[in-house]
This record gives structure tokens, sequence and C-alpha cells, in this order.
């Protein structure tokens, strides 16, 4: 590579993390043992939730408000897309004891 | 030990028929092989218990239920299977699981007779009971019992997803009334 063109490609690297906003994120949530982890998440609108069930057992992701209704079967993952802010509690519709929430910032 | 809690799950679940409780094993306590057997039986006893209700039962969430009961108990006997054949441990049938499955077919033969809303408060009742005792031997003797870590560690996790039927179950019984 020439060595001239380095600051440039530099440069755009900075601009583009500048201009362009935060790329949507996918963050992962882990459904093993009957346990939802990490129970408590931050996530933004337009980030991917994608729920991995190393279960078993089939599970859901189910938003008490009815915000989203993820169904997991075993060994599956599945995602979903954030479109509101807000505090979302969801839980596995088969197992209630499984409890977790998101926090959903615009 | 074997005696005394074979005694507890036949005594709990049935409530009263002490004559099955004449042919506890009189080892001291359960073997892998035999509590492999004693666990998958249990399963296959709330399967078919379940099976049952899917036929007969009224209420939507005694249907819904029963529908949760085949498709956890299923999971969990599957992963068993698969653990007994990949540990290479062949289960060993006991006087545990004989009398659990006498138990349980009676309290088909007797659930049969029912139908409507009789039949409903019954099947989950009977869930409550059964889950109860289920639980109860797994906590103080199968889990302790099982040598296998990697057995135990099947049954911790049966526990827990049991002790959430039992929860579920209990949940239903309170609708009913």
């Amino acid at each position: 590579m020439n060595p001239g063109r380095l600051p440039s490609i530099a440069l755009a690297v900075v601009l583009l993390s500048v201009v362009v906003p935060a790329r949507a994120a996918t963050i992962e949530i882990t459904m093993e043992n009957l346990v939802i982890s990490p129970a408590e998440m931050s996530a933004k609108v337009g980030d991917t939730i994608e729920w991995i069930n190393k279960d078993v057992f089939a599970h859901t992701a189910t938003a008490k408000n009815g915000d989203f209704d993820v169904n997991l079967p075993p060994k599956k993952s599945a995602t979903f897309v954030l479109k509101k802010p807000g505090m979302v509690d969801y839980y596995c519709r088969y197992h209630p004891n499984m409890k977790a929430s998101l926090k959903v910032e615009p | 030990m074997f005696i005394r809690w074979s005694a507890a799950i036949a005594a709990a679940v049935l409530l009263s028929s002490p004559a099955l409780l004449q042919g506890a094993s009189a080892a001291d306590k359960p073997t892998d092989p035999q509590i492999a057997h004693i666990a998958y039986t249990a399963g296959v006893i709330d399967i078919n218990a379940a099976k049952q209700a899917l036929k007969k039962a009224k209420s939507k969430d005694v249907k819904a239920f029963a529908e949760d009961m085949v498709r956890d108990h299923e999971a969990v006997n599957q992963q068993a299977l698969a653990l007994v054949k990949k540990l290479n441990i062949t289960p060993e049938d006991n006087d545990t699981s004989r009398a659990l499955s006498k138990q349980a077919s009676d309290k088909l033969a007797e659930l049969e007779k029912l139908s409507g809303a009789a039949f409903d408060k019954a099947y989950v009742a009977n869930e409550v009971a059964y889950h109860k005792a289920v639980n109860g031997a797994l906590e103080t003797q199968l889990i302790p019992s099982a040598s296998n870590a990697e057995l135990k560690s099947l049954l911790q996790t049966g526990l827990k997803i049991f002790q959430g039927h039992e929860q579920h179950a209990e949940h239903v019984a309170a609708e009913l009334k």
C-alpha cells in the first residue's frame, strides 16, 4: 500500500465514525437452564436482540406489554428488532419463572 | 433409605394405597441405572396423564397446561435417553418404578370415568400432588444418590423445570375453583 494514502484512510475512518451514527447492534441474550442472562439489558431502538436458547426445552420471549412474542424452539435462536423505546419486561410463556427486562433507549 | 423414599413417593403420589409400599427394594440407595429408570418412568407417567387430559379436558387453561407437560417431559426424557446411551447405562427396572407405574395406571382409570369440569379439577389436583411428590423425591433422594455428575445435573435441570410445573399446576388449580 502507498504509505501516502494512510493519513487519508485514517481521516476517512475518523470522519465516518463521526458522521455516521453508531450502527445498530446485535445483542445476544442466552436462555440456559431456565435462566435468561443477562436478565437486564440496555439497548437502542433499531438494535437487534438475538435470544439463544441453549436448553432442550422450547421457550418464548414474550413482552408483558405485547411488543413482541418470539418463539425459541429447543437449541435454536431467534431475533427481534427493537422498534419502540421504553422499559419492557418479558418472560417465557411456558416457564413463567424465566423473567428479564430490556431498557430500550431512543 | 431406598425403602423410605420409595414409600414417600408412593404415599405422596397415591395418598391412598399403602399396600403398594410393600414391594420396595431392600437396597440402601438407588443406583444410577435405577435412578435413570425411575426418572424416565416418572416422565412417561406425566406424559400419559397429559395425553389423557388433551383428549378429555374442557378448560383451555388445563389443555394448555397439558400441552406444556407433554413438551417439557418429552424433552427431558429425550435428554435422559441420550445421556444413558452416552454413559452406556442400561436403565434398570425396580420396585419404585413398578409402584409408580401401577399407581399411574390406576389413576388413569379413575380419571377416565370423569368428564368436564370434574375431570379438569381431578387432573390438575393430581398434577399438583404428583409434581410435589416427584420433586420431593428428586431433591431429597434421587439427586443426592446419583453418582454420575451428568446424570445429577440432568436431574437438577429436571427438578427446576418440574418445580415450575408444580407452581403452574397450583395456579391452574386455583383458577378452576
